[in-house]
């Protein structure tokens, strides 16, 4: 347990680190990649099946290829010649700080288990989806309704251009 | 008798991991599905191989690899062994590590997909609670390691087809798991074993397979179409376009990387194939009840081969599509009828079994089809193109 334990969080600490680390902005998507992987084994290892397929199927398969459509539609993957840190480091290490004390502000209130060994619950795929359908289905609406705006946004900011009136052209 | 003969497979190992002494017993256990399916597959992929090359031959009226061996069957052997021996050529301006790793990460997820899919009663690698998410969780790293290929190459045509190739593997990952979707939704489960047993039994000589329901034609061949798109195959092989692109991602590929890339290009269209077989075929069930003592892996298998000569068959019929044909197909047509298709299942699961369900089904499929299908064919008038940039 405790050794794919640290196998999975050093692949995934490694994977971050490439990913700020590394000049070449392709070679930090797919160490993103990487590290997306590792938080998934993380996920299976806790026996969350569901959460951790979901992880590869939508960051390893549709956010690393998002980001890296983006990178090379944009700036192009050549490196760039400034400096890889920023010189206003201390903002980043600011929000840094404050999303950690708010997670871990969260981790201390809850209520703590019993040490020891637990029995691993049962969650079956069945159970998330009656859930998903009876209890939460008014966030699952609203996930979907802002999806939906945000796929006819994409649309319309793609919609072909008109083609240019005769004579004007050239 | 039968029994034993069905079993066979499964009963060898556990009589050899009974051997091991106890704490070995699991990984001893794994180990030996893992040699057995990878050793299956590959040999499958090099028969596979030659049924093409014969197959393509025949339809094109030539003769085929007909030079090693009787009638040229040792073909695959003479191809591996080349594969092996030729020089590997990376490109100088090639991203090296990226360059290396995208033939793995292409054929690692290909065989992690064949992982879940039962090949017979009790002949599942692992039987997952979420086999199918898993399933469309690797194969989704797929495009990932075509981008790799692409992008590392530093080839215009290589970039080129690494584009082509995600773009249509996107468009067509949703019809296939909105095909899939009905599939599960009637059986009730994600896993794979459970999807095979809910289509078990018969009435009189006809099996309660899900492909022999309205919805269940109509997600098949939505389902087979994305498959074909999936795993690049012809009439969806924009991405290696011999013809224009030369051969797309893999372009700067050359001795056993090429053959890795040829590798994974074919597991994945059997694992996809065998998906296909476990939720719409019946798995390993047989078509009849009086065809039950031929033992459930032979049938896995003879479905997967009659499904790859049907892959076969159609890469020597069809021409390639063009890209704006390819996505109109996917968002205008198969989009909506997998939309439909998911009603029509869910209202063969709501109202009571009887002849009233079959009609109103099938009229549902069939006329959403022939509306989309006219709605396709006065879209695609041709009329004068317009260029953006290129005048």
């Amino acid at each position: 347990m405790t050794f794919t334990f640290y196998l999975l969080c050093g692949l995934t600490l490694a994977g971050a680190v490439a990913a700020m680390s590394l000049r070449n902005l392709v070679h930090c998507a797919l160490s993103l990649a990487v590290a997306f992987g590792g938080l998934a084994g993380i996920y299976l290892q806790l026996d969350a099946q569901f959460a951790g397929f979901a992880q590869v199927l939508v960051y390893v398969g549709a956010v690393a290829i998002l980001i890296v459509f983006a990178v090379l539609l944009t700036r192009g993957s050549e490196p760039a010649n400034e400096p890889i840190y920023s010189t206003r480091w201390f903002v980043g290490l600011g929000v840094a700080t404050g999303v950690f004390a708010v997670i871990a502000s969260a981790v201390m209130a809850s209520k703590a288990l019993p040490l020891g060994p637990l029995s691993a619950p049962t969650v079956v795929i069945r159970d998330l989806g009656d859930q998903l359908m009876t209890r939460y289905v008014l966030p699952l609406e609203v996930l979907g309704l802002l999806l939906t705006a945000a796929l006819i946004g994409a649309v319309i900011i793609a919609l072909h251009d008109n083609p240019p009136k005769t004579g004007d052209a050239k | 008798m039968t029994e034993t003969l069905d079993q066979i497979f499964v009963d060898l190992k556990h009589w050899l991991v009974s051997f091991a002494p106890d704490q070995w017993q699991p990984i001893i256990s794994a180990l030996l599905s893992v040699a057995a399916l990878i050793g299956t597959f590959a040999s499958l992929f090099a028969l596979t191989t030659i049924l093409e090359r014969k197959g393509l031959g025949r339809i094109q009226n030539r003769y085929g690899p007909n030079r090693v061996g009787p009638f040229g069957l040792l073909q695959p052997a003479a191809d591996g062994l080349k594969a092996l021996t030729k020089e590997d050529i990376v490109p100088w301006t090639a991203d090296q590590v990226v360059h290396f790793l995208a033939p793995l990460v292409l054929v690692v997820p290909a065989f992690l997909a064949l992982a879940v899919l039962p090949m017979g009663r009790n002949m599942a690698v692992v039987d997952l609670d979420g086999g199918v998410l898993f399933f469309f969780a690797v194969g989704a790293t797929t495009e990932l390691s075509v981008f790799m290929a692409g992008w590392s190459s530093r080839n215009k045509y290589s970039l080129l087809g690494a584009m082509r190739a995600i773009a249509q593997m996107i468009s067509y990952e949703v019809p296939l798991i909105l095909a899939a979707v009905s599939a599960i939704m009637i059986a009730g489960s994600l896993s794979t074993q459970d999807i095979v047993l809910s289509q078990s039994g018969y009435t009189g000589w006809v099996p309660h397979w899900n492909v022999l329901t309205p919805w269940g034609l109509a997600g098949f061949v939505l389902f087979m179409i994305a498959a074909a798109a999936e795993s690049n195959r012809s009439p969806f092989d924009l991405p290696e376009g011999e013809s224009e692109i030369i051969a797309g991602y893999y372009i700067e590929y050359s001795g056993f990387k090429f053959a890795l890339f040829f590798l994974g290009e074919y597991i994945g269209m059997f694992a996809v194939s065998g998906l296909g077989i476990t939720l719409f075929l019946g798995g390993w069930l047989a078509p009849a009840p009086f065809l039950d003592w031929i033992p459930s892996y032979v049938w896995f298998f003879a479905k997967l081969l009659g499904l790859i000569a049907l892959f076969i068959w159609v890469r020597g019929t069809l021409p390639r599509l063009r890209m704006d044909q390819l996505m109109g197909l996917a968002w205008k047509f198969m989009l909506p009828m997998s939309l439909v298709n998911l009603f029509v299942a869910g209202l063969w699961l709501l109202t009571p079994p009887g002849v009233t369900r079959w009609i109103a089904c099938s009229v549902l499929v069939i006329g959403s089809y022939i509306f989309l299908a006219r709605g396709m064919a006065q879209n695609g008038r041709v009329s004068k193109r317009v260029y953006r940039y290129a005048e």
